[in-house]
Protein backbone atom coordinates (compact mmCIF):
# COMPACT_ATOMS: atom_id res chain seq x y z
CA UNK A 1 0.00 0.00 0.00
CA UNK A 2 2.57 2.30 0.99
CA UNK A 3 4.38 1.60 -2.35
CA UNK A 4 1.01 2.56 -4.71
CA UNK A 5 0.33 5.82 -2.49
CA UNK A 6 4.57 6.96 -2.88
CA UNK A 7 4.09 6.43 -6.47
CA UNK A 8 0.81 8.22 -6.99
CA UNK A 9 2.09 11.07 -4.67
CA UNK A 10 6.01 11.34 -7.05
CA UNK A 11 2.89 11.52 -9.97
CA UNK A 12 1.33 14.45 -8.35
CA UNK A 13 4.85 15.90 -7.83
CA UNK A 14 5.87 15.57 -11.49
CA UNK A 15 2.80 17.58 -12.58
CA UNK A 16 3.50 20.26 -10.22
CA UNK A 17 7.01 20.32 -11.22
CA UNK A 18 5.83 20.86 -14.93
CA UNK A 19 3.40 23.33 -13.87
CA UNK A 20 6.48 25.14 -11.48
CA UNK A 21 9.10 24.17 -14.69
CA UNK A 22 6.33 25.89 -17.55
CA UNK A 23 5.58 29.10 -15.80
CA UNK A 24 9.51 29.91 -15.78
CA UNK A 25 10.11 28.96 -19.60
CA UNK A 26 6.73 29.79 -21.23
CA UNK A 27 7.23 33.28 -22.91
CA UNK A 28 4.35 35.22 -21.75
CA UNK A 29 1.07 35.93 -20.03
CA UNK A 30 -1.43 34.21 -21.48
CA UNK A 31 1.19 30.63 -21.89
CA UNK A 32 1.91 31.08 -18.36
CA UNK A 33 -1.33 30.83 -17.04
CA UNK A 34 -1.98 27.19 -18.59
CA UNK A 35 1.11 25.85 -17.27
CA UNK A 36 -0.05 27.95 -13.31
CA UNK A 37 -3.49 27.17 -13.81
CA UNK A 38 -3.71 23.26 -15.14
CA UNK A 39 -0.80 21.53 -14.36
CA UNK A 40 -1.58 22.32 -10.84
CA UNK A 41 -4.68 21.45 -10.73
CA UNK A 42 -3.90 17.86 -11.83
CA UNK A 43 -1.37 17.92 -9.48
CA UNK A 44 -3.78 18.58 -6.85
CA UNK A 45 -6.01 15.97 -7.86
CA UNK A 46 -2.70 13.01 -7.31
CA UNK A 47 -1.68 14.22 -4.37
CA UNK A 48 -5.06 14.04 -2.46
CA UNK A 49 -5.89 10.44 -4.17
CA UNK A 50 -2.81 9.47 -2.61
CA UNK A 51 -3.44 10.95 0.96
CA UNK A 52 -6.93 9.83 1.00
CA UNK A 53 -5.50 6.10 -0.01
CA UNK A 54 -3.23 6.18 2.10
CA UNK A 55 -5.74 7.79 5.26
CA UNK A 56 -8.17 4.63 4.06
CA UNK A 57 -5.70 2.26 4.98
CA UNK A 58 -6.22 1.23 8.37
CA UNK A 59 -10.16 1.48 7.77
CA UNK A 60 -12.34 2.90 10.17
CA UNK A 61 -15.18 5.65 10.38
CA UNK A 62 -12.89 8.51 11.03
CA UNK A 63 -10.79 7.05 7.96
CA UNK A 64 -13.99 7.27 5.84
CA UNK A 65 -14.84 10.80 6.98
CA UNK A 66 -11.09 12.18 6.25
CA UNK A 67 -11.01 10.82 2.67
CA UNK A 68 -14.61 12.03 2.40
CA UNK A 69 -13.33 15.23 3.41
CA UNK A 70 -10.47 15.11 0.68
CA UNK A 71 -12.87 14.46 -1.62
CA UNK A 72 -14.68 17.36 -1.00
CA UNK A 73 -11.64 20.09 -1.36
CA UNK A 74 -10.94 18.11 -4.72
CA UNK A 75 -14.34 18.36 -5.91
CA UNK A 76 -14.25 22.72 -4.69
CA UNK A 77 -11.04 22.74 -6.65
CA UNK A 78 -12.22 21.52 -9.64
CA UNK A 79 -14.59 24.15 -9.52
CA UNK A 80 -12.98 27.14 -8.70
CA UNK A 81 -9.72 26.56 -9.96
CA UNK A 82 -11.17 27.56 -13.95
CA UNK A 83 -12.86 30.27 -12.88
CA UNK A 84 -9.98 31.88 -11.09
CA UNK A 85 -7.82 30.80 -14.46
CA UNK A 86 -10.91 32.49 -16.00
CA UNK A 87 -10.80 35.63 -14.09
CA UNK A 88 -6.85 36.14 -14.29
CA UNK A 89 -7.12 36.00 -18.56
CA UNK A 90 -10.24 38.03 -18.63
CA UNK A 91 -8.66 40.64 -16.24
CA UNK A 92 -5.36 40.31 -18.80
CA UNK A 93 -7.72 41.03 -21.36
CA UNK A 94 -9.58 43.97 -20.09
CA UNK A 95 -6.35 45.23 -19.17
CA UNK A 96 -5.50 45.79 -23.01
CA UNK A 97 -2.91 43.35 -22.99
CA UNK A 98 -2.39 41.19 -26.26
CA UNK A 99 -1.49 37.52 -26.70
CA UNK A 100 2.01 37.26 -27.69
CA UNK A 101 1.88 35.11 -31.33
CA UNK A 102 4.85 34.10 -33.20
CA UNK A 103 6.27 35.73 -36.25
CA UNK A 104 4.18 35.05 -39.25
CA UNK A 105 1.98 33.08 -37.25
CA UNK A 106 -1.81 33.30 -38.99
CA UNK A 107 -4.91 34.21 -37.36
CA UNK B 1 -43.01 30.25 11.87
CA UNK B 2 -45.93 28.25 10.19
CA UNK B 3 -47.10 31.83 8.67
CA UNK B 4 -43.93 32.43 7.57
CA UNK B 5 -43.19 29.57 5.81
CA UNK B 6 -46.58 29.84 4.20
CA UNK B 7 -45.79 33.19 2.78
CA UNK B 8 -42.63 31.58 0.99
CA UNK B 9 -44.23 29.40 -0.50
CA UNK B 10 -46.22 31.57 -2.19
CA UNK B 11 -44.18 33.73 -3.27
CA UNK B 12 -42.28 31.50 -4.74
CA UNK B 13 -45.29 30.09 -6.85
CA UNK B 14 -45.66 33.36 -8.19
CA UNK B 15 -42.01 32.78 -9.46
CA UNK B 16 -43.07 29.44 -10.81
CA UNK B 17 -46.15 30.72 -12.48
CA UNK B 18 -45.07 30.47 -15.71
CA UNK B 19 -43.89 26.76 -15.69
CA UNK B 20 -46.96 25.17 -14.16
CA UNK B 21 -50.22 27.24 -13.62
CA UNK B 22 -51.55 24.80 -10.55
CA UNK B 23 -51.01 26.22 -7.09
CA UNK B 24 -50.56 22.96 -5.34
CA UNK B 25 -48.26 21.35 -7.51
CA UNK B 26 -46.45 24.84 -7.52
CA UNK B 27 -46.06 24.29 -3.33
CA UNK B 28 -44.94 20.97 -4.10
CA UNK B 29 -41.91 21.42 -6.09
CA UNK B 30 -40.88 24.26 -3.67
CA UNK B 31 -41.14 21.76 -0.46
CA UNK B 32 -39.44 19.29 -2.49
CA UNK B 33 -36.45 21.66 -3.32
CA UNK B 34 -36.77 22.63 0.11
CA UNK B 35 -36.08 18.84 1.31
CA UNK B 36 -33.25 18.62 -0.51
CA UNK B 37 -31.50 21.67 0.06
CA UNK B 38 -31.74 20.56 3.72
CA UNK B 39 -30.34 16.83 2.79
CA UNK B 40 -27.37 17.92 1.02
CA UNK B 41 -26.68 21.07 3.21
CA UNK B 42 -26.29 18.09 5.78
CA UNK B 43 -24.87 15.61 4.61
CA UNK B 44 -21.87 17.94 4.07
CA UNK B 45 -22.55 19.13 7.88
CA UNK B 46 -21.92 15.45 9.04
CA UNK B 47 -18.60 15.00 6.81
CA UNK B 48 -17.49 17.91 7.76
CA UNK B 49 -18.07 17.93 11.41
CA UNK B 50 -18.06 14.21 11.93
CA UNK B 51 -19.44 14.01 15.73
CA UNK B 52 -22.42 11.81 15.87
CA UNK B 53 -23.69 12.73 19.23
CA UNK B 54 -27.21 14.45 19.75
CA UNK B 55 -25.76 17.71 20.64
CA UNK B 56 -23.69 18.34 17.33
CA UNK B 57 -26.20 16.54 15.39
CA UNK B 58 -29.25 18.65 16.91
CA UNK B 59 -27.27 21.63 15.58
CA UNK B 60 -26.51 20.96 12.38
CA UNK B 61 -30.55 20.10 11.81
CA UNK B 62 -31.29 23.86 13.10
CA UNK B 63 -28.59 25.52 10.58
CA UNK B 64 -29.33 23.22 7.95
CA UNK B 65 -33.49 24.10 8.02
CA UNK B 66 -32.29 28.05 8.80
CA UNK B 67 -29.85 27.57 5.49
CA UNK B 68 -32.56 25.57 3.54
CA UNK B 69 -35.55 27.82 4.44
CA UNK B 70 -33.65 30.96 3.19
CA UNK B 71 -31.75 29.74 -0.25
CA UNK B 72 -34.20 26.81 -1.27
CA UNK B 73 -34.75 28.09 -4.38
CA UNK B 74 -30.80 28.58 -5.23
CA UNK B 75 -29.73 25.26 -5.24
CA UNK B 76 -32.31 23.95 -7.36
CA UNK B 77 -34.08 26.33 -10.20
CA UNK B 78 -37.85 25.90 -11.20
CA UNK B 79 -37.25 22.81 -13.11
CA UNK B 80 -38.68 19.16 -13.10
CA UNK B 81 -37.53 17.12 -10.58
CA UNK B 82 -36.97 14.15 -12.97
CA UNK B 83 -35.28 16.06 -15.93
CA UNK B 84 -32.56 17.47 -12.86
CA UNK B 85 -32.10 14.04 -11.63
CA UNK B 86 -31.21 12.79 -14.98
CA UNK B 87 -28.68 15.81 -15.80
CA UNK B 88 -26.90 14.85 -13.31
CA UNK B 89 -26.86 10.87 -13.29
CA UNK B 90 -25.44 12.40 -17.31
CA UNK B 91 -23.06 14.29 -15.73
CA UNK B 92 -21.52 11.72 -13.66
CA UNK B 93 -21.29 9.69 -16.48
CA UNK B 94 -19.65 12.43 -18.71
CA UNK B 95 -17.46 12.49 -15.78
CA UNK B 96 -14.59 10.13 -16.33
CA UNK B 97 -14.55 10.71 -20.13
CA UNK B 98 -13.66 14.76 -18.88
CA UNK B 99 -10.35 12.97 -16.45
CA UNK B 100 -9.18 10.91 -19.32
CA UNK B 101 -9.50 14.45 -21.37
CA UNK B 102 -7.58 16.04 -19.00
CA UNK B 103 -5.01 13.94 -18.50
CA UNK B 104 -3.83 12.87 -22.04
CA UNK B 105 -4.02 16.97 -22.88
CA UNK B 106 -1.87 17.61 -19.12
CA UNK B 107 0.79 15.39 -20.33
CA UNK B 108 0.34 17.18 -23.59
CA UNK B 109 1.34 20.15 -21.92
CA UNK B 110 3.87 18.81 -20.09
CA UNK B 111 5.69 17.41 -23.22
CA UNK B 112 5.24 21.34 -24.60
CA UNK B 113 7.24 22.79 -21.27
CA UNK B 114 9.45 20.46 -20.74
CA UNK B 115 11.36 20.30 -24.42
CA UNK B 116 14.31 21.38 -25.29
CA UNK B 117 12.56 24.06 -28.57
CA UNK B 118 9.85 24.78 -26.88
CA UNK B 119 9.63 28.10 -28.56
CA UNK B 120 9.11 26.04 -31.87
CA UNK B 121 6.35 24.01 -30.91
CA UNK B 122 3.98 26.23 -29.48
CA UNK B 123 2.02 28.90 -31.52
CA UNK B 124 -0.50 30.52 -28.91
CA UNK B 125 -3.52 31.80 -30.32
CA UNK B 126 -6.91 32.88 -29.45
CA UNK B 127 -9.80 31.04 -31.24
CA UNK B 128 -13.77 32.01 -31.99
CA UNK B 129 -16.61 29.84 -32.55
CA UNK B 130 -20.47 29.72 -31.97
CA UNK B 131 -21.99 27.26 -30.29
CA UNK B 132 -25.22 26.18 -30.14
CA UNK B 133 -26.00 26.42 -26.66
CA UNK B 134 -28.79 28.50 -25.17
CA UNK B 135 -28.91 27.82 -21.45
CA UNK B 136 -26.69 29.05 -18.97
CA UNK B 137 -25.87 25.95 -16.99
CA UNK B 138 -24.49 23.63 -20.65
CA UNK B 139 -22.56 27.63 -21.27
CA UNK B 140 -21.00 26.99 -17.81
CA UNK B 141 -20.33 23.30 -17.39
CA UNK B 142 -18.65 23.84 -21.01
CA UNK B 143 -16.71 27.10 -20.44
CA UNK B 144 -15.49 25.16 -17.58
CA UNK B 145 -14.41 21.61 -19.15
CA UNK B 146 -12.64 23.52 -21.88
CA UNK B 147 -10.59 26.01 -19.17
CA UNK B 148 -9.75 22.43 -16.68
CA UNK B 149 -8.30 21.10 -20.58
CA UNK B 150 -5.01 22.38 -20.28
CA UNK B 151 -3.79 24.04 -23.15
CA UNK B 152 -6.97 25.97 -23.75
CA UNK B 153 -8.61 28.51 -21.18
CA UNK B 154 -11.93 30.21 -22.33
CA UNK B 155 -11.08 34.04 -21.97
CA UNK B 156 -15.23 34.90 -22.51
CA UNK B 157 -18.41 33.86 -23.21
CA UNK B 158 -21.55 35.58 -24.00
CA UNK B 159 -24.92 34.31 -23.15
CA UNK B 160 -25.96 33.74 -27.23
CA UNK B 161 -22.86 31.23 -27.13
CA UNK B 162 -20.32 33.45 -28.71
CA UNK B 163 -16.69 31.86 -26.94
CA UNK B 164 -13.17 33.31 -27.24
CA UNK B 165 -10.86 30.50 -26.45
CA UNK B 166 -6.76 30.98 -25.84
CA UNK B 167 -5.16 28.10 -27.01
CA UNK B 168 -1.42 27.18 -26.66
CA UNK B 169 -0.01 25.20 -29.26
CA UNK B 170 -2.77 24.68 -33.04
CA UNK B 171 -2.97 20.46 -31.62
CA UNK B 172 -4.96 21.50 -28.41
CA UNK B 173 -7.00 23.98 -30.22
CA UNK B 174 -8.45 22.10 -32.79
CA UNK B 175 -10.52 19.87 -31.55
CA UNK B 176 -12.64 22.47 -30.69
CA UNK B 177 -15.52 22.76 -30.08
CA UNK B 178 -16.09 19.10 -31.54
CA UNK B 179 -16.53 16.44 -29.21
CA UNK B 180 -16.62 17.90 -25.98
CA UNK B 181 -20.09 20.42 -27.25
CA UNK B 182 -21.41 17.36 -28.42
CA UNK B 183 -20.97 15.61 -24.80
CA UNK B 184 -22.17 18.38 -22.78
CA UNK B 185 -25.34 18.47 -25.36
CA UNK B 186 -26.03 14.98 -24.38
CA UNK B 187 -25.74 15.84 -20.82
CA UNK B 188 -28.61 18.12 -21.15
CA UNK B 189 -30.67 16.60 -23.08
CA UNK B 190 -30.56 19.05 -26.06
Amino acid sequence: MDIVVTIILIGGLFFFAGGAIGIIRLPEFYCRLHAAGQLDTMGVLWTMAALALYVLDDFSLGAILTSLKIILIVFFLFITSPTATHAIVDAGVRAGLRPWRKRGAEE
Amino acid sequence: MPDQSRGNLNSEGQILAKDSPSPSNQKRKSLTSFILTFLASFVIWLILSGKFDLFHISLGIISCLIVAYTSADLLLPQQKLGHLIKVWLRFIRYLPWLLYQIFIANLHVMYLVLHPRMNQLIAPGIIRFKSKFSDEMSLFIFANSITLTPGTITVYVTVDGNYAVHAIDRKSGEPLPGEMEQRVANIMGE
